[in-house]
């Protein structure tokens, strides 16, 4: 805290303050440096593979990586059963994990919000039906949720996404109509409505915002869910199929090779999992940098 | 206290009965007819035809058929397997004991070794250790646990040779079920103590796998609310009382630190039967997370269904004990009954 008392008596801007405490931190900035990290590569993949994700080598079934016997310069982290090569694949599963991750936050966070603001705001039987609403959707484990959306609309990318997106829905409904509860009787906003605020303006332009810090840990944790359920779909054969490069889909592609070929196994592994931390990392750090508690 | 627990059964009541809509809906919300898509359009003879459809229970008005789907889940009949052709309810009566059998060990477990965890890391705060466990308990929340799985067979059962890669025992040994539990199963049967290991030995890596997750956010709420707790006034005069560290510790500070602690393990049934679907599979553990993707996978509706309404059952019913727990552990929340 010694930074802080440097700046003594000096208004700070609340970005500012923000990033004073988040700085300190030194997980959230490690966390913060491994999502930066995959978002590179995922947004340059193109550039970074050195092959197709889906290119056969014929020449090259199952070689092992580097650093093993039997490597080879040409695939640095070697190749799959059909020949396919392992780092070009890894690169890409970034943009569909992280692309197919963000779509579903996106999605969950505008219908959780947007619910969580008309129940909050609205109160009385719209307020209970959506609450009543998010209980059923509670009372069913994740994976088995997003199982049963997959069984109705079928195994794919796309299904999977809005599989997963339902089940995140509910997390974001109750933050946000908590906050909104909370924030409604605070006197500006008994203010803004004196001067004849309409209703919408009410919860959208003043009271939505004061929401915000919460709804933004809870964004980046549901990021670290959203890459893992999304996996787990891939992995279980319900959601993206080979031969897209998903890292699920491609442990589950693996699995027959564990005892022989373990890298084609551990590999894609590791990415979800570094994201997954890194994502884990960043909303605890933001958690805490957010707290006003904390700051003393 | 009476008239909160009679607010949340009939909250819980209405949570069971959209469950049952959900379900219900499963089936009629699938694009296209449902009964060509199992049949195949060359295998639907007018007899199969129909036949699939009364036992899909679509061939009356929409109300009735809802009513009547009702009424069967209250009286236990929640339809024929398509594949088996067995009711439902005995398919998952017979594969929730593994589950139960998994899920108890892996919670057991993560309780076991996360407590004691989270304690000597509150205790010892800002340490070599405390950092190390908080890096490591971080790593193992975002754990993906279908490939935590994997790599534990890699390593024990593989290169290792522990372990056995899949099953629950042993096909040498013919265990007659009487708990369901394959290790009482086995140490009540004649086969003596090597099939109750053989029995141990099938366990213990789908439930470390299945208790990861759990054990780190055991440990993590438990090194927050001992956090907590040893700020307390109570603790500097049981200090002060020249009482030792330990029992400080134990005797004062651990009590109450617990209690937002066994919500936790309570809200970790979720968790685990999520866990369980993924643990499962990966284990060829014959519970009800492997069946229901099963059912997914080969289109069998009626096992779809019974098997929502018949997990959901089970975690509306754990949270409601944890609810309750809650209640009679803190008697400041008694007196608001919310």
């Amino acid at each position: 805290m010694t930074s802080l008392s440097a700046n003594a008596g000096e208004v700070l801007s609340p970005v500012r303050t923000f990033w004073l405490f988040f700085r300190q931190n030194r997980g959230a900035l490690f966390g913060l440096s491994l999502i930066v990290f995959f978002l590179i590569i995922a947004v340059f993949a193109p550039w970074l593979a050195p092959y197709e994700p889906s290119h056969v080598h014929t020449d090259a079934y199952r070689i092992p990586p580097l650093w093993s016997e039997g490597g080879s310069r040409t695939f640095v982290l070697g190749t799959d059963d059909l020949g396919r090569d392992l780092l070009s694949r890894l690169l890409y599963g970034a943009r569909v994990s992280i692309g197919l991750s963000l779509l579903v936050v996106m999605l969950s966070l505008l219908v959780g919000t947007s619910l969580g603001l008309i129940a909050g705001y609205r109160g009385g039987m719209i307020d209970t039906a959506i609450m009543r609403l998010v209980d059923i959707l509670m009372s069913l484990p994740s994976i088995l949720l997003a199982i049963v959306v997959v069984a109705i609309l079928g195994p794919g990318l796309l299904n999977a996404v809005i599989a997963v997106s339902v089940v995140k829905i509910p997390s974001f409904v109750r933050i946000v109509r908590a906050q909104v509860m909370a924030e409604k009787k605070k006197d500006y906003v008994v203010a803004s409505k004196s001067f004849g605020a309409s209703g919408f303006r009410l919860a959208v332009i003043n009271i939505f915002p004061n929401c915000l810090a919460p709804l933004i840990v809870q964004a980046t944790l549901a990021f670290s869910d959203g890459i893992l359920d999304i996996a787990a779909l891939g992995f279980l054969g319900l959601g993206a199929q080979p031969p897209t490069p998903e890292w699920g889909t491609m442990l589950a592609d693996a699995r027959a090779f564990l005892e022989s070929q373990p890298w084609m196994v551990t590999l894609p592994g590791l990415c979800i999992l570094a994201v997954v931390l890194g994502f884990n990392l960043l909303g605890d750090g933001l958690r805490d940098a957010f707290d006003p508690r904390l700051r003393m | 206290m009476f008239a909160y627990t009679l607010r949340r059964l009939t909250i819980l009541l209405i949570t069971f009965i959209g469950v049952t809509i959900v379900a219900f809906s499963l089936i009629r919300l699938v694009p296209g007819d449902p009964v060509l898509l199992l049949l195949g359009e060359r295998g639907a003879s007018p007899e199969a035809y129909a036949a699939m459809r009364a036992n899909l229970g679509l061939d009356r008005p929409l109300l009735l058929q809802y009513l009547q789907f009702l009424w069967n889940v209250f009286h236990g009949d929640l339809g024929i397997s398509i594949v088996s052709k067995r009711p439902v309810i005995e398919e998952f009566l017979s594969r929730y004991p593994a589950t139960l059998e998994l899920g108890f060990t892996a919670l057991l477990l993560a309780t076991c070794i996360g407590i004691p965890l989270g304690i000597v890391a509150a205790v010892k705060r800002n340490t070599i250790f405390d950092y190390s466990f908080m890096g490591v308990s971080l790593v193992g929340y975002s754990m993906p646990i279908f490939w935590w799985g994997l790599i534990l067979i890699l390593l024990f059962s593989v290169t290792l040779g522990w372990t056995p890669v899949s099953g629950r025992i042993s096909a040498l040994y013919d265990i007659e079920a009487v708990t369901g539990f394959m290790l009482i199963d086995t140490w009540l049967s004649g086969e003596g103590r090597a099939a109750f290991f053989n029995a141990f030995r099938h366990l213990i890596l789908p439930a470390i796998a299945l208790g990861t997750i759990p054990l780190a956010v055991i440990a993590r709420m438990t090194r927050s609310s001992m956090l907590e707790v040893l700020g307390e006034d109570y603790i500097r005069t049981a200090k002060a009382k020249g009482l030792s560290n330990l029992a400080v510790i134990i005797i004062h500070a651990l009590r109450n630190a617990l209690i937002p602690v066994v919500t936790v393990i309570g809200l970790m049934v979720g968790t685990i039967i999520t866990g369980a679907i993924l643990t499962e599979t990966i284990f060829a553990w014959p519970g009800i997370g492997r069946w229901i993707v099963h059912s997914v996978t080969s289109l069998d509706y009626p096992v779809i269904q019974g098997g929502v309404v018949l997990i959901a059952t089970v975690m509306i019913t754990v949270n409601l004990l944890v609810d309750v727990a809650y209640m009679v552990s803190n008697p400041r929340l008694r007196s608001q009954g919310r």
